[in-house]
């Protein structure tokens, strides 16, 4: 819980005046140094987002609470209804259960960025001598370290609830790879979404609007093949099928490597329209 | 004035926003070296004319140049000449006073421990220092401003664009932030303000153009626009009552001005015509009714009030 005094807001501890002299000496340094280069530019704002998980720790706990309860909810529930026990069921749904959760939070990112554009800070970031995407890369690079976090927690719970990868370690973090790789590149949707619609909430509606159909018509909890026939070709082949697909092989290792590739594929398309489209509303904005 | 001594060279500027024109064919030339001032009531069209110029909108029609580069197809090099203190703290609220000036001195292109030392020294000549490690958002209003101008100033910029700055401080925090823009001028940046108040324009502008509806309706130094729209007035608060009408005849006579009394019965206002010296004929007043034995308890040279700028302009601009 975060504590804000309220007597910081009265003007009783007013800052001390302006020291005219030592201001006109650092206006009149003159210094200019190099603009800083794409890299560094994202990075640092990679550490603005660092800075407000510490600054506000209770993002986090949404992050990474929420997989363990879906990991506990969808075993216990399904567990016995869909694979006549909960230990086999937990083979199953673990990977998909990752990426559904996983998935779902990046759209955090564009709620953030939202967030921005409507404070006036990003005004100050506009006009600055930087990369463009930097702002909305430098977010996307901590949510990288949050979904890996957030991986690493349902893993751990998964393993204390028996489930066992046939991948091996290597299996599972080329399956965790594969899945940041994805998550990045499909982040670009909300980041876009985030430029162009006028409040957070309006993002948080479509967004869900696109990730509950998107996440649970798909291979996570169920076989494709226990659907109707015309449904099967629909869902085999979303993003997020593949994906699972993808990430259950490495998982279980048993490398679908067409998933996979087909997953990088879809990762690539992300980046150039939804990137291009961001880049585009951001300088429009 | 030659294109090179130009901070900003705008023509024709329009920006519509749905149906409503925002800036409807704004012209400026804002020479280098000085303050400039945008004065216009809300909704006049003073932010989006700002928010243009500083790459941030992209105009709908006009051009524009700061410093001779071109707005649109030069956005880059204009971004490296200008900065911008917004309208709303253009700081991010969940960060410390500190962090926020590393994280801009950063992107300006400074290595770590550089930054560290900026963001300490511009703490330390805002008089912020005590309130390095408190997040914004705890901040007060005039504190906020001081930061947000700090971070403007990271990289002493060629031209700096101040988006109504003391809107909402209290006096003191006013006065603090005008002795920071002199300051900021007497080195040698032009600034480009915007303010609603022609006291905060008269006080700090060479020259000031005034906005209203998304043109530019006239244009000028403070002197200039004030005699255009009248001198102003004296206004006389008496000790005794009675002695009104006495004074009232004394006024016209040494001033040839209206006189009109006040529903205070014990005020009356001179209204000064345009182009007389204000402050010559208030010394003249106060005299004469010395000299009348008049008892004087209070006693005002008033400016026009920017209602009255307003009015006289707008009207002329219709006529």
């Amino acid at each position: 819980m975060t504590v804000t005094p309220t007597d910081t807001k009265s003007d009783a501890d007013a800052p001390a005046p302006v020291a005219k002299e030592h201001l006109q000496r650092l206006l009149a340094t003159g210094e200019r140094p190099a603009a800083p280069s794409a890299l560094t530019s994202a990075r640092v704002f990679a550490w603005r987002s660092m800075l407000k998980i510490k600054h506000v720790p209770e993002q986090l706990g949404d992050i990474l609470v929420f997989p363990i309860v879906m990991l506990l909810m969808f075993t216990y529930l399904f567990g016995g209804a869909i694979a006549g026990g909960t230990g086999a069921y937990l083979q199953f749904l673990l990977p998909g259960i990752m990426v559904m959760s996983i998935v779902m939070t990046t759209i955090y990112t564009g709620m953030s960025v939202n967030i921005d554009i409507n404070k006036g800070v990003s005004d100050r970031f506009r006009t600055l001598p930087i990369w463009r995407a930097a702002p909305m890369v430098g977010y996307l690079l901590a949510d990288m370290f949050r979904y890996a976090a957030a991986g690493a927690i349902m893993f751990g719970t998964g393993m204390v609830m028996g489930y066992r990868p046939e991948g091996g370690a290597v299996g599972v973090l080329l399956g965790v790879a594969l899945l940041l790789v994805f998550c990045f590149a499909f982040s670009w949707v909300w980041t876009w979404l985030g430029l162009i619609t006028r409040s957070e909430k309006t993002v948080m509606s479509i967004s869900m609007s696109i990730m509950f159909p998107l996440t649970f018509l798909s291979n996570i909890m169920v076989e494709p093949s226990t659907m109707p026939g015309w449904l099967q070709p629909v869902v085999k082949n979303t993003p997020i099928s593949q994906l699972v697909d993808g990430v259950r092989g490495l998982f279980d290792g048993t490398v679908d490597s067409g998933a996979v590739l087909t997953t990088l594929i879809w990762s690539g398309g992300f980046i150039a329209v939804f990137g291009f489209l961001t880049i585009r509303a951001y300088n429009r904005k | 004035m030659s294109q090179r001594d130009l901070a900003i060279r705008a023509e024709g500027l329009v920006k519509h926003f749905k149906d409503v024109k925002a800036v409807d064919g704004v012209d400026l030339e804002v020479p280098t070296g000085t303050v400039y001032g945008v004065l216009g009531p809300n909704g006049a069209g003073k932010t989006t004319t700002v928010r243009m110029l500083a790459t941030l909108l992209r105009p709908d029609a006009g051009s524009a140049t700061v410093f001779g580069r071109d707005l649109l197809t030069d956005a880059a090099a204009v971004r490296s000449q200008v900065s911008l203190t917004g309208q709303y703290a253009s700081l991010d609220e969940d960060l410390t006073g500190v962090e926020n000036l590393i994280l801009l001195s950063r992107l300006y292109g400074y290595a770590k421990p550089a930054a560290r030392e900026r963001a300490g020294d511009l703490l330390d000549a805002f008089g912020l220092t005590h309130a390095a490690g408190k997040q914004v958002k705890a901040y007060s209003g005039g504190m906020r401003r001081r930061l947000d101008i700090a971070a403007s100033i990271i990289v002493t910029p060629k031209l700096l664009f101040l988006d109504e700055p003391t809107t909402g401080l209290d006096p003191r925090s006013r006065g603090q932030v005008w002795d920071v823009i002199r300051t900021i001028v007497a080195e040698g940046t032009t600034v480009l303000l915007t303010t609603q108040y022609l006291e905060e324009a008269d006080q700090l502008a060479g020259r000031i153009a005034v906005i209203d509806t998304g043109k530019v309706i006239a244009e000028g130094t403070p002197g200039q626009l004030k005699s255009s729209v009248g001198a102003g007035s004296i206004r006389v608060r008496l000790h005794h009552a009675d002695q009104r009408a006495h004074a009232r005849q004394v006024l016209a006579d040494a001033l040839g001005a209206e006189v009109e009394l006040d529903d205070d019965p014990v005020s009356l206002t001179a209204r000064l015509a345009p182009g007389e010296d204000t402050a010559a004929q208030g010394s003249q007043a106060l005299g004469e009714l010395a000299r009348a034995g008049v008892l004087v308890d209070d006693f005002s040279l008033g400016q026009p009030s920017l209602d009255e700028v307003f009015l006289a302009l707008t009207n002329r601009v219709q006529a």
